[in-house]
């Protein structure tokens, strides 16, 4: 079935079930709610000890093996210390891990929560200009709850309604933090790609809107050809400049900025990283040769279902492959797509990740990894690095996540069992550090959430009813618009309902 | 005649081997002369009692002939070891369009939902494709059966078909849908009407909000239809009772409607919200129509008065986050838990065929947050079979019921388990399937460098 309500500028929402309409509708309270109440709770927590103690947990460090009864340390954000029988200074802050599992933080890398607004500027072919960085909004409830899911790192991602979408960013999920901290420091700047069906607009046009270029696969491949010839003349006007002003050639004019050649320009220099939505074999193939052509590097090809079948070209490439669990079937170009999709690629040489696309998917991405062990016979720590390791080398992180290794972000996930098991829960989520999710303390504070929404339910009743009475005291109430009262943006309908264009 | 033993192998093995009489991938083969096989020696969870550790199950013409600990052998047998091995009822998806959607973006593919807001007459038996190729991709992970359902509610430009039509009971296994037919009509589906301000208009690519007047009135409009509509069924029914055919003019919507009236016809109604799954209790509960609740995404608000109204839930998806913003984080996987303990039937259905081979972990993935196990397993086995009026041959592992099982290595909710071999209608059938196929042919691509392009 198809969903009644797909958010405000979606094209596309092909893929989904009649069981995932309509997620957010209709008139609800702001979720700024939770956000200011857990803000409160946690910016206490922030300035308290900067050292921590894990400890007796069950370490599965995912590079250095597993060890049993084991801790970490965790000094300024960091880690410090990783091993049997560590003890805490004066003033640290200790959590008893007996008996639970201690990983790295899950990083998903590919990701559309965080967004204010719609995923895709698809109104244009080439729209390398738009920015995810402009639009985060740290209020969006996806971010807690892919946290409480074991998230501490994501790549957010244009949609995919054209073939050059715009710029990525990496962001830690630090709930209740404003939009400025939500970047993930020194993470190398990335830009969003899509070939296939959705940038060429199969099975959709907006009625009476004129159809955009490119309609087909091969359209698709020259939209790259032309967007990086332009990407070249501009860098040689540049070039050219820089020369002749170095040989101290008077009266220049430089050439004028083009911010939607720079971010290309950025890609040929290495500077940004490529992550090209894709799905069949062909069209992979197809995109290692423009990228061959134009001598840059592709660094992650992202769903790639069908990259099974090419698992050695993409090897040789260089390029990551960051793919679902098993989605299969919601399009044409998923029709061949098979679970077995990341053991085979491992197998074969590519660093695999596994990623959600989609803000429900994310919280459990523990187990989407496990599933790799089921489809394709990965081990435990292999299926791990789906989720941990991989993603943070395919983002060029391995030195900072990916691991529970001295000196790397103290980005961690303590769950209750093995988080590969489906009966596993995050218990508490820490990102530098400082633990952002607790699960006893989230449910420890649902009486006090119902209860203020209660009063913010009864405020806003009082007010609409003072409005109504004309002699009522002026400037007392405004009047209620049919949706309630004001959203803060995050409440804005959600773009990214859609995995076909996302 | 000695009983011969079927090697331990996994159940993909056995598409290979035709001399252990396996149904091929598309459906059953020619009937064997004698279709009797043992289970020996493996822990058999029943569902009818405490599981028979070290138990023989005994298969004979499609049906369950024996289960225990101490059953012999049957000399005709063929024998799987089951040493190491666990036994289950097959799996149940409780609501999904397997069989009626192939590919979910390509309308010529996709026959869940016709033209018109109320159409009863339309049976889902009559569009399930039986070569499906995502029937046995879902059966590869244990699902045995399927409530193959017609859909409304949706559409682009807001379909809101309210009767998409009666969903079918369907085994997964067969070459046509007569070998795969378990109840023709098994519920009438009704996508309750929602109320909706804020909707996605496909017309105009645009967000569209309508003040609640307006969407209210479409509402009331749509519920005073329903009860028209099933009051003229009801007349009809009286119809049918009193006189013969000849007496009146033959109407296809409401002769399918009668069994509802009838009350021997559930209704199936898919309903997310707090309003309007209270709305459609209150309505059924008026008109005295037998109701199951589907997908339920807030039925934990209403528990009370489901529970009440003895009303079973067919839960969505439960790794979907909960539509409320305001809602707890793990609300999805809760629900199910609330709704147990609140005495309410529940079952877990994927609504959605590619994704129909989640329903263990749907299962599983509510058990930390208050699902007992116990119920967690028989959600997806026992209670859909009782929730659609099939105990007496679904469900448990029983000496009489139809022989619809798996055979693991593991429990069957868990992620790694396998399911080594699958029985349907009695038959050895095989767990082969297109991904399979297609890891097994990509398996072989030579390592070699092939790709140049000069």
């Amino acid at each position: 079935m198809k969903p009644l309500e797909c958010g405000s500028s979606l094209p596309l929402c092909l893929h989904r079930s009649f069981a995932s309409r309509k997620r957010k509708g209709g008139s609800k309270l702001p979720h700024s709610i939770a956000a200011v109440v857990l803000l409160a709770v946690f910016a206490v927590r922030v300035q308290a000890a900067d050292v921590t103690l894990i400890k007796n947990g069950t370490i599965l460090t995912v590079t250095k093996s597993t060890i049993e009864n084991g801790d970490v340390l965790i000094r300024d954000g960091k880690i410090a210390e990783v091993g049997k029988g560590l003890t805490a200074p004066e003033g640290a802050k200790v959590i008893d891990a007996t008996g639970q599992y201690v990983m790295p933080g899950i990083i998903d890398c590919h990701s559309h929560i965080a967004v204010a607004g719609s995923v895709n500027e698809g109104s244009i072919s080439v729209s390398s200009m738009a920015n995810i960085a402009d639009v985060l909004n740290p209020e969006d409830i996806d971010i807690y709850r892919d946290l409480a899911g074991g998230v501490t790192a994501a790549n957010v991602l244009h949609g995919s309604a054209n073939p050059i979408g715009g710029q990525t960013q990496v962001i830690k999920l630090r709930w209740g933090k404003p939009a400025k901290d939500l970047p993930f420091e020194g993470a190398l700047p990335g830009i969003k790609f899509a070939l296939g069906e959705n940038p060429k607009r199969s099975g959709f046009s907006v009625p009476g809107a004129s159809r955009r270029y490119p309609a087909t696969r091969m359209g698709v491949m020259d939209v790259y050809r032309e967007a990086f010839s332009e990407a070249l003349d501009y860098k040689k006007a540049w070039d050219d400049y820089n020369r002749r002003k170095a040989a101290g050639e008077p009266n220049l004019i430089p050439p004028r900025r083009d911010l939607k050649l720079e971010p290309l320009l950025e890609v040929l220099e290495g500077k940004r990283l490529v992550h090209i939505h894709c799905y069949r074999a062909d069209e992979i193939l197809q995109m290692i040769r423009v990228a061959e052509e134009f001598h840059f590097k592709v660094a992650t090809f992202q769903h790639v279902l069908e990259g099974y079948q090419v698992a050695d070209e993409i090897a040789r490439h260089g390029a990551g492959a960051s793919t679902f669990s098993d989605w299969w079937a919601y399009k044409m170009e998923a029709y061949d797509a098979i679970p077995y999709n990341a053991a085979m690629m491992t197998e074969r040489g590519v660093v695999v990740s596994v990623n959600s696309d989609d803000a429900s998917e994310a919280t459990h991405l523990n187990q989407e990894a496990a599933k790799s062990m089921k489809w394709g016979g990965l081990s435990h720590d292999e299926a791990l690095k789906l989720v941990t390791l991989n993603p943070a080398i395919q983002l060029h992180l391995a030195d900072r996540v990916g691991s529970i290794e001295t000196g790397k972000d103290a980005d961690i996930d303590i769950y209750d069992k093995d988080p590969l098991s489906v009966y596993a829960v995050a218990q508490k989520v820490l990102i530098d550090g400082q633990v952002y999710f607790d699960r006893q303390q989230d449910i420890a504070h649902r009486a006090e959430l119902e209860k203020e929404k209660k009063a913010l339910i009864e405020k806003e009743k009082k007010a609409a009813e003072a409005a109504k009475k004309p002699e009522g005291p002026k400037g007392t109430a405004r009047k209620p618009g049919p949706l309630g009262p004001p959203k803060p943006p995050g409440a804005a309908p959600k773009p990214s309902e859609s995995k076909a264009e996302s | 005649m000695k009983p011969r033993l079927i090697p331990f192998a996994v159940a993909t093995m056995l598409a290979l081997a035709p001399s252990l009489r396996t149904r091929a991938a598309a459906g059953a083969g020619a009937p064997a002369p004698s279709r009797v096989y043992a289970i020996r020696g493996a822990k058999v969870v029943t569902l009818a009692g405490p599981p028979v550790e070290n138990g023989t199950v005994v298969i004979r013409d499609g049906k369950i002939a024996a289960v225990g600990a101490s059953v012999d052998v049957p000399a005709d047998a063929q024998v799987i070891d089951g040493k190491g091995l666990e036994v289950y009822p097959g799996l149940f998806d409780a609501v999904t369009d397997l069989g009626l959607t192939e590919v979910e973006a390509v309308n010529a593919t996709v026959d869940t939902t016709d033209v018109g807001t109320y159409n009863p007459q339309l049976v889902a038996m009559t569009a399930v494709h039986p070569a499906s190729e995502l029937i046995p991709v879902a059966r590869a992970n244990g699902i045995t059966h399927a409530l193959a359902t017609p859909l409304g509610g949706g559409g682009f430009g807001g379909g809101g078909e309210v009767i998409p039509g009666q969903a079918s009971v369907i085994n997964l296994a067969g070459w046509t849908i007569e070998e795969m037919l378990v109840r023709r009509s098994a519920a009438m589906v009704v996508s309750w009407p929602t109320m909706q301000t804020r909707t996605f208009d496909f017309s105009t690519f645009s967000v569209r909000e309508r003040p609640f007047t307006e969407v209210k009135q479409e509402y009331d409009k749509r519920i005073n239809e329903l009860v028209d509509l099933i009051t003229r069924a009801r007349h009809y029914a009286q119809a049918m009772d009193k006189g013969s055919v000849a007496n009146y003019d033959r109407d296809l919507k409401l002769e399918a409607l009668a069994p509802v009236v009838r009350g021997q016809l559930p209704l199936l109604v898919v309903a997310e919200g707090k309003r309007e799954t209270r709305s459609a209790v209150e309505f059924c509960d008026k008109q005295k129509l037998k109701m199951i609740l589907a997908g339920g995404s807030e039925s934990y608000k209403v528990r009370d008065l489901l529970a009440a109204k003895h009303i079973p839930v067919i839960l969505g998806r439960t790794q979907e986050l909960p539509q409320d913003e305001d809602a707890p984080y793990d609300q999805s996987y809760a629900t199910a838990g609330q709704l147990a303990a609140a005495g309410i039937k529940i079952a877990f259905a994927s609504f959605n065929a590619s994704f129909s081979r989640r329903l263990p972990y749907q299962a599983a993935n509510c058990v930390p947050y208050g699902l007992p196990y116990e119920d967690a397993l028989k959600a997806v086995t026992l209670y859909p079979a009782q929730i659609l009026g099939l105990a007496d041959q679904l469900g448990t592992i029983e000496a009489g019921k139809m022989a619809d099982l798996i055979v693991t290595d593991g429990d069957p909710l868990a992620i790694p388990t396998q399911v080594r071999y699958l029985f349907i209608n009695g038959e050895l059938t095989s767990t082969d399937n297109k991904h399979l196929q297609l890891y097994e042919k990509y398996r072989q691509r030579p390592r070699e460098e092939k790709w140049t392009d000069g």
